[in-house]
């Protein structure tokens, strides 16, 4: 670049932009995959699969882009933001995705902005609002320690978008759970107040677990598949994990009850007897996703046909 | 180093890490709001890299001696400043995209002779930053024209961005010449390189251009080609405004300062908490050799 001409740079042609879109690699994960859903796969089941997972990054980007100029330190702002900007990506690749496998051809943006609350699919903890910074880490330990797991597993499933999709997000999340691990490592071992704070936010986020674990039909089916991931699979080491980084803080995991949802999971849509009935993946969500989401649409809804 | 030139620099450096880590906050407004996830993308990215700038701008003035949170504290006191331009608020998600064609825009033609200032680490900070900045602008310009081939209320909020952004962002260039009492000693040490004036005028007819081929009016009737002096005559800023919003009674001096000092000293816990587990570790390091 002519330091005197950077200016022109505004009129060339060619839109280098494509390098933020799907986060920190840069590169598109999808290049040369095969995106003809599989033999035998269920392709409304493969949808809706992409839709949990993707809106579990969509809603806990989100979250994590409201700490935006307000993180406790520099280094933490640009970190932040960046495991947001990993979320994101990771979100779009697979709400893409559940516009072909349904057969809707509906986009990214129809599914981010055109959705009502009941048909998003996430599970609650990527919802919950954080009380601190200590309730963050907390979060973000529980949630990419678990999302790790998946995405692991997730890199061998039949769907080869899926699979490209994991293997990007595992060298992602890898990263965010190293980063919650080593804060959560360094405010359980700092002052009391930090140790307070941390194991505070922890046992904000326990009653959120149990549905991490819990087996949808769809998930059910699709894992039969060698589709999906079987989430109760995911507990053994989720449980070494946080064993292992609590154990360095001077913490513990306390299994708490799951944060009950409503009613009895009906047949067709959730999980078995003695769940915690229907939660996010049914669309049942908590009180605060209403706010999340009606500032996450607000513009686009406001200016319906407009194109951004 | 003189040690008058050490302290400008700081002051210079500082002024600049400042208005990265304060110009996060109008441009962050929106990041949730963003009306697709491509466009959401492109603003956390970029609102990610301001707060990049501000951490190497930061290490380019520890580099004279100052300390970044001895910076942070005068910033917070209100004893430095930042760019006046972000004490204006972004009121719909096309002051996003003006604020990447003007604001940018004008922090471009300010910094690229930079790149050229006699103190090297901070030219060498300012070639990466201008770079970027660069990006940021076509960014934000290519969101402009697509809101413009949209719908009519979509340039109508174009228009609306460009009239509220359009004279904030002259001032940014600074007082004129002749009220601009440091220029010459800085011009003289090669920490800048163009006045006030010359840089205002290169970014005006630059970027007349640009807002014909977006199609929007910039707010300034007697803005008109000079055959002779080769240049577009334009209208007086208001500099009394200018000389307000800089003695900090802009529309959102005080948010912008009380949001800062909210987060670094709603922070403050957690910073101790990481000095005094590296303190601990390497107790125990020592402990255990």
């Amino acid at each position: 670049m002519g330091f005197d001409t950077a200016y022109e740079a505004i009129s060339e042609e060619a839109d280098t932009g494509h390098r933020w879109a799907f986060g920190t690699g840069c590169t598109d994960p999808l290049a040369g995959v095969d995106t003809t859903v599989p033999d035998g796969v269920d392709c409304a089941d493969l949808g809706a699969y992409c839709l949990m997972l993707g809106d579990d990054a969509l809603i806990m980007s989100h979250r994590l882009q409201q700490w935006l100029a307000s993180a406790p330190e520099l280094e933490e702002e640009t970190a932040l933001a960046n495991i947001a900007l990993d979320l994101l990506g990771q979100a779009r690749l697979l709400l893409s995705r559940a516009g072909t496998a349904d057969g809707s051809g509906r986009s990214e943006d129809d599914y981010a902005y055109g959705r009502g609350e009941r048909e998003f699919r996430n599970v609650r903890l990527a919802e919950m609002a954080d009380a601190d910074f200590g309730g963050l880490i907390a979060r973000l330990l529980v949630f990419s320690t678990w999302r790790l797991a998946l995405l692991s597993r997730l890199r061998a499933s039949r769907d080869p978008v899926l699979a490209a999709v994991a293997a990007q997000g595992v060298r992602e999340v890898t990263y965010h759970r190293d980063y919650a691990a080593r804060w959560a490592i360094r405010l359980g071992d700092g002052t009391d107040h930090s140790r307070e704070r941390m194991r505070a936010g922890l046992a904000a986020a326990a009653p959120y677990a149990a549905e991490l674990f819990e087996r949808t039909h769809v998930e059910r089916r699709l894992a039969a598949a060698g589709v999906a991931v079987d989430p109760p699979g995911l507990r053994s080491e989720f449980d070494e994990v946080l064993g292992t980084v609590l154990g360095e803080a001077g913490l513990e995991w306390a299994d708490a009850p799951g944060l009950p949802g409503l009613g009895r999971a009906p047949g067709g849509t959730s999980a078995q007897a003695g769940s915690i009935g229907q939660a996010g993946r049914d669309g049942i969500h908590t009180e605060s996703m209403g706010y999340l989401l009606a500032e996450l649409q607000s513009v686009a809804r406001a200016m319906p046909g407009a194109t951004w | 180093m003189p040690d008058a030139y050490r302290k400008t620099m700081i002051r210079q450096i500082a002024q600049h890490a400042h208005s990265e880590i304060i110009g996060m906050q109008p441009e962050g407004n929106w990041v949730t709001r963003a009306p697709s996830l491509r466009r959401k993308a492109i603003l956390l990215a970029k609102v990610q890299d301001e707060a990049g700038h501000g951490l190497y701008l930061y290490s380019a003035a520890e580099t004279l001696g100052a300390d970044r949170e001895d910076l942070t504290a005068r910033l917070i006191s209100g004893a430095q400043k930042y760019s006046s331009i972000f004490n204006y608020p972004t009121l719909t998600f096309a002051d996003v995209g003006v604020i990447g064609w003007l604001v940018d825009g004008a922090a471009i033609c300010n910094q690229v002779p930079l790149c050229r200032s006699s103190y090297g680490p901070y030219a060498r900070a300012m070639i990466r930053i201008c770079k970027e900045e660069s990006f940021h602008q076509r960014q934000g310009y290519e969101l402009l024209m697509t809101m413009m081939r949209g719908t009519p209320a979509q340039r109508e909020m174009v228009q609306d961005a460009t009239n509220r952004w359009w004279w904030p962002s002259l001032m940014m260039f600074g007082p004129p010449d002749a009220e601009s009492p440091n220029t010459a000693q800085s011009m003289r040490w090669r920490i800048k390189r163009h006045t006030n004036d010359e840089l205002r005028q290169r970014f005006v007819d630059m970027t007349v251009p640009q807002a014909a081929a977006l199609g929007v009016t910039l707010p300034d009737p007697l803005l008109r080609w000079n055959d002779e002096r080769g240049n577009y005559d334009f209208g007086e800023v208001d500099w009394a405004e200018f000389k307000r919003v800089v003695a900090g009674n802009g529309p959102c001096n005080a948010q912008r300062i009380e949001h800062r000092r909210a987060a670094h000293e709603g922070g403050a816990w957690v910073r101790e908490a990481a000095a005094v587990h590296a303190a601990k570790r390497a107790a125990r390091k020592e402990a255990a050799a």
